[in-house]
């Protein structure tokens, strides 16, 4: 799995494994919408397709979108590059935070625990242009913290999930 | 848990595989277009409000809340995305010794 959001989604719903997998493979649909802005970039078949995808990310799509004017390599190269990149040092720094987890004591004490919100925050900011994301933002997560004492582990984000479908259905623009 | 990790990994990798293969029609469709754009919004929306404001699934405010509040100023100070998270944690950390 090589994509941030769904890695941190699953760890943070880890007491609900199904519920947990489900809004990983929620957050990774972007992926899918990025791939439609790229098989025009890429012109990939075959096993390049395959090993492609799975550098299909947030940064490597931006680059290859941002670097790409009509028919030159440049959008190519900034996906191959950015992606390999991200993908050599963001699964070695997953390592060396795997291997040297037992080696820090208690995370709380040096608020491990803000590290993944603040990272979501980072994450949604620059989705919230216009008006119905906002909307949506806000209604997802007072949705989210209503049913939270009431429902197990899991449930919350998949009721946030059917307010963005909702919203998505009805919103015609 | 592994087999939740296996399978998340599995659809996550399908979907890209997907996006790239798929004729243009089906993930083009407006309706489909628009919900994977809120998708995200919504999921991501509802994790920060449930990990800054519960503490083991009950409403609570902790030292996470300001952790929060030092990483949404950090965004809108155009910060990078490491000074965000360490700003957040440090401002956490900070509250949590002081308390």
């Amino acid at each position: 799995m090589f994509t941030g959001a769904s890695q941190f989604a699953l760890v943070s719903v880890a007491d609900n494994p199904v519920a947990g997998a489900a809004s990983a493979i929620m957050l990774g649909t972007r992926n899918a919408m990025y791939g439609l802005r790229l098989t025009s970039i890429l012109r990939v078949r075959g096993a390049r397709k395959a090993v492609a995808a799975q550098l299909v990310i947030d940064e490597s799509t931006a680059m290859a979108i941002g670097q790409s004017n009509d028919d030159d390599d440049d959008g190519r190269v900034g996906f191959w590059a950015t992606g390999i990149a991200v993908f050599v040092f963001w699964n070695l720094a997953t390592l060396i935070g795997a291997l040297g987890a037992d080696a820090i004591g208690n995370p709380e004490d040096f608020g491990l625990d803000a590290a993944a919100p603040a990272a979501f925050i980072a994450l949604l900011a620059p989705r919230l242009r216009g008006r119905e994301p906002w909307v949506v933002a806000i209604a997802a997560g007072v949705v989210a913290l209503m049913v939270t004492p009431f429902v197990p582990d899991g449930v919350p984000i998949l009721l946030a999930a059917v307010v963005a479908v909702v919203a998505g259905l009805r919103s015609p623009r | 848990m592994w087999a939740a990790i296996l399978g998340a990994s599995l659809g996550c990798y399908l979907l890209k595989v997907a996006g790239l293969s798929v004729p243009g029609r089906i993930l083009a469709d407006p309706r489909v277009e628009r919900i994977g754009g809120l998708l995200p919004v919504a999921l991501l929306s509802a994790f920060i409000a449930m990990q800054t404001f519960t503490v083991d699934d009950q409403l609570e405010l902790s030292a996470r809340v300001v952790g929060a509040g030092v990483a949404v100023f950090a965004v809108w100070r155009r910060a990078p995305f490491l000074v965000v998270i360490l700003a957040a944690m440090g401002a956490t950390a900070l509250v949590r010794a002081l308390a």
